[in-house]
């Protein structure tokens, strides 16, 4: 035991901070690895107890990504500031940009073109809502849901995730999709662009399910079979 | 009937209401200085303002110019006061053949209501009219010494 005239305890009575400076480096150091560890996404994976269902509903998370994937779905998700045109999803011609708020750059906004209705005249699709073009909803999905080039993990983190998706539930999504008419578009998209193969009211079911079914998407190392 | 302004002035149509406006402006109104290029909304000939937004007119069914103010190429100045953008084409000589050039005086005029100063990355991202004679090296000229004819 040290005695009280120990030298080493009176440096550290008279020169305590020797030692809070090491400590204080030291927890910030676990701090940071803490939040490099942490998920720091608003994604919270949904356990379900049951396998059948947790197969089951990583089955329809494939039918699922594959309606997402699909020209008419992705071309206005990119993970870039480009929108992507046409079935081969090139990129849109003439330099057209994301802008702000998705909805283009001035002088070439989305709407310069793109109206309350695909047009029979030019070829132009549009969306059915509403009904003056100056006020069309057509724009680019939020940077946050570029879907272009993930895999069906990071694509389904992606949608469930509610810091990206715009704070949407399971629930939420399953009504985005059954009711928004930028998505509607998708089934209706005018002469000379395939419409999405599966029936709009399948799809819906197919969505409910993998909702009731716990929304299950696949982790990264382990894609769904398909 | 469709009624809407055109360049101050009302006028009321009664043409197929899914006409594309770019017909009716031209046909209809007897504006010619507004022309038709693709058809397909890409090479901007045809752009005119609705309201504030500049819009490919051969895109734009008419049903929707109801109640709208429409400007074209005939209503941005005047005979006596041309628009600074006109006095920097004319400056810089930018037309070759001229037929596109009144949908980019058109998208040009927008550009510089909103953004008095564009860079030349700026006019890459919104002036994305197309010119066969390939005018755009003056275009560009053109548009930074409207931007100094407007301010001053």
């Amino acid at each position: 035991m040290r005695r009280k005239n120990d030298p080493l305890l009176k440096m550290l009575k008279k020169r305590w901070y020797f030692l809070f400076f090491p400590l204080l480096i030291l927890a910030s150091v676990a701090y940071s690895a803490s939040l490099a560890n942490s998920n720091k996404s608003g994604y919270v994976p949904i356990t379900v107890q049951d396998s059948t269902d947790r197969e089951r509903s990583l089955k329809l998370f494939g039918e699922v990504a594959a309606v997402l994937r699909h020209p008419r779905c992705i071309n206005c998700h990119p993970s870039d500031d480009y929108p992507r045109q046409g079935d081969e999803m090139r990129r849109h011609m003439f330099n057209v940009q994301r802008g702000n708020h998705g909805k283009g750059v001035i002088g070439m906004k989305c709407i310069s073109c793109h109206g309350a209705s695909n047009n029979l005249a030019s070829g132009v699709p549009g969306a059915p809502e509403p009904d003056d073009p100056l006020k069309s909803r057509w724009h680019l999905a939020p940077l946050s849901m570029g879907w272009i080039g993930l895999n069906d993990a990071q694509l389904g983190k992606r949608l469930l995730d509610k810091e990206q998706n715009g704070n949407m539930s399971p629930q939420d999504l399953v009504e985005h999709m059954e009711e928004d008419p930028l998505v509607l578009w998708g089934w209706d998209p005018g002469e000379g662009r395939e419409p999405i193969p599966i029936p709009h009211d399948e799809f819906v079911e197919i969505l409910k399910e993998w909702v009731a079914t716990g929304a299950q998407v696949p982790t990264e190392d382990k894609e769904p079979k398909k | 009937m469709i009624t809407f302004k055109v360049n101050k002035k009302k006028v009321s149509v009664n043409d197929d209401p899914d006409t594309p406006l770019l017909w009716v402006l031209r046909d209809t109104v007897g504006l010619k200085g507004t022309k038709f290029g693709c058809g397909k909304a890409f090479c901007g000939a045809c752009s005119v303002h609705v309201n504030d937004t500049v819009v490919r007119s051969c895109s734009f069914p008419v049903k929707y110019a109801e109640g709208k103010n429409i400007t074209t190429i005939e209503g941005v100045g005047t005979e006596d006061e041309l628009h600074p953008v006109q006095k920097a084409w004319i400056e810089e000589q930018v037309p070759q053949c001229g037929y596109c050039q009144s949908g980019f005086i058109m998208s040009t005029v927008k550009l510089l209501e909103h953004n008095p100063d564009p860079t030349d990355e700026d006019i890459n991202k919104s002036i994305t009219n197309l010119c066969r004679c390939g005018t755009y090296y003056r275009v560009r000229k053109a548009i930074h010494l409207a931007a100094k004819l407007k301010k001053s």
